[in-house]
């Protein structure tokens, strides 16, 4: 090991919360709740010895609403809940994000709808993309597939919630935050750039900071809608991100991301051991979508299978993306069952003789 | 090029998460890529656990798999359970003092180790998990016992570490009973 790196066996939950004291977060609110709970427990645990402030709160209502404040104070602020808590604080999302407030918030998905089960799934990929909230607004969607993603993507979180003054949302999985792996923390440098928007109290050099999500004549809404539609445009642009495996000879694809992607990984070697050349795209960021790569994929493969821990979601926006050049099709468990590499391998292998 | 696929499974309180976490951890300081996927659901609660460790030489793809190279039992649910899941060739170690019905299947090495009774000769039933792991890498020893030792160190808070020692001696006695098991 080298000296300059910290290596550790963690689960997924604990890697995040280790990530978001070293890369200075200043406040977390949240409420526990199955399969997240090891974050708060964690950072209650570290709080008294490091510079950092952790809260229960009595709800997901009010941790949501106590990230808004202290984000428009120019906190580095940050929450984490799974599906039914998640769902609770989207009223608060809507506003954050159109405040343009930054923050990096975390939904460790487990099955639903309702209370559901407390088991891995990817059912709220529609929540996270297309917006839980009402109102035109995105969120920037991250989505780990290792606890050292867990990891790394707090540190990233924060920065493009800073970089955008957009809230950043990670989506994870019951399996993700649960499981352990090696995770490597390097030493870095942590950038936080200045807030002048932030209301920290008023100087006589400088105009009044003012956080308002209510515009209530339609022409200054609309231009609060225009702005924030530039900005979307500007992360669609700059942001979108995912991980190519063995797409180069590829007949055909596999495309799936988090626990999903990992499961699709092994598929791709068993079904290369068979003679059947697959290849796997990752999307990383859910939003921006990595719609245009998929695009030019359809152009050399014969068909692609989307795999998801739920009833089809994502598949819509493979679809949008490939435009009908090739035939797409959904394989995927709901409820918290998790197919095995061999399950989704004859899955696949019973879609390619329809092709 | 090693890749190591073991299902642990028993009773809750009987070191199946742990026993996973100590070969995860030592695993990781030999430098190799582990996964650890506990069971955390309804099953746990009844009564049942389980882990799937994974060691690896290279990037491990899906930490969530059906087969496996090496079954650790330790009650009788679980040999139902798991033991068609291991692969041809594999292997299963077993706490022979809580399984009265092993597999009969003939394509995979089954090992019989009397782990809580030779727990009790140490005077401390806990470690019976640490004898299974003994036995495991005994038989495939894809880490060092010094490893595992180096691993409770770091897993075990130091209020504990006056325990080292009889795991040591657990470790070991495991190691002797795999050989005369096999």
């Amino acid at each position: 090991m080298e000296q300059n790196e910290d290596i550790r066996l963690m689960k997924g939950n604990e890697a995040m919360a280790e990530a978001a004291i070293q890369a200075g977060m200043d406040a977390y609110f949240g409420y526990p709740i199955t399969p997240q709970s090891e974050v708060l427990e964690y950072l209650t645990r570290e709080m008294p010895n490091r510079n950092f402030l952790a809260l229960q709160a009595e709800s997901e209502v009010a941790s949501i609403n106590m990230v808004y404040g202290a984000a428009g104070a120019g906190a580095r602020v940050m929450t984490s809940s799974s599906s039914p808590g998640w769902s609770l604080m989207q009223e608060g999302v809507s506003y954050i994000a159109s405040a343009q407030l930054p923050c990096l918030l975390v939904n460790v998905n487990r099955g639903g709808p309702g209370l559901g089960t407390i088991q891995p799934s990817q059912g709220d990929y529609f929540q996270a993309t297309k917006g839980g909230g009402h109102g035109d607004y995105r969120l920037l969607v991250l989505a780990p597939n290792s606890v050292q993603e867990m990891a790394d993507f707090v540190f990233l979180g924060f920065e493009l919630a800073d970089k955008y003054r957009n809230p950043v949302l990670m989506l994870s999985d019951g399996a993700i935050g649960q499981m352990m792996e090696k995770v490597v923390f390097h030493k870095r440098e942590i950038n936080k750039i200045p807030k002048p928007w932030a209301t920290t109290g008023k100087t006589p050099d400088r105009e009044r900071s003012i956080i308002t999500s209510l515009f209530i004549q339609p022409e200054k809404m609309e231009k609060v809608n225009l702005e924030l539609l530039k900005k979307y445009d500007e992360i669609e642009k700059n942001e979108v991100r995912y991980e190519e495996i063995m797409t180069d000879d590829a007949d055909y694809l596999l495309v799936a991301y988090g626990l999903s992607a990992r499961i699709s990984h092994k598929v791709v070697l068993l079904a290369r051991e068979r003679g059947l050349k697959v290849g796997l795209l990752r999307p990383i960021t859910l939003w921006p979508f990595p719609a245009g790569v998929l695009n030019k994929l359809a152009d050399k493969v014969k068909g692609m299978l989307v795999v998801e821990l739920n009833a089809g979601q994502m598949i819509e926006d493979v679809k949008l993306a490939v435009n009908g050049k090739v035939k797409v099709e959904h394989y995927g468990r709901m409820g918290g069952i998790i197919p095995s590499p061999e399950d989704v391998e004859e899955n696949f292998e019973k879609f390619i003789k329809t092709l | 090029m090693l890749n190591e696929e073991i299902i642990i499974a028993g009773f809750g309180g009987q070191g199946v998460l742990s026993m996973g976490q100590t070969l995860g951890y030592a695993a990781m300081v030999e430098g190799k890529n582990v996964s650890w996927m506990p069971s955390y659901g309804p099953e746990m609660r009844g009564g049942t656990a389980n882990c799937i460790t994974i060691v690896s030489d290279s990037t491990i793809s899906s930490p969530i798999v059906s087969r496996f190279d090496t079954g650790i039992l330790l009650n009788q649910p679980s040999m139902e359970k798991f033991e068609s899941r291991i692969k041809p060739g594999g292997i299963i170690v077993y706490e022979s003092t809580n399984i009265l019905h092993a597999s009969e299947r003939k394509d995979i090495g089954i090992y019989a180790i009397p782990a809580a009774d030779a727990a009790n000769k140490l005077n401390n039933v806990k470690v019976a998990n640490m004898i299974l792991l003994g036995a495991f890498l005994e038989k495939k020893p894809i880490i060092s016992l010094d490893g595992v030792m180096e691993a409770l160190k770091k897993v075990l808070p130091e209020r504990y570490h006056n325990l080292l020692p009889i795991n040591r001696q657990a470790l070991e006695a495991g190691a002797e009973l795999m050989r005369q098991a096999s």
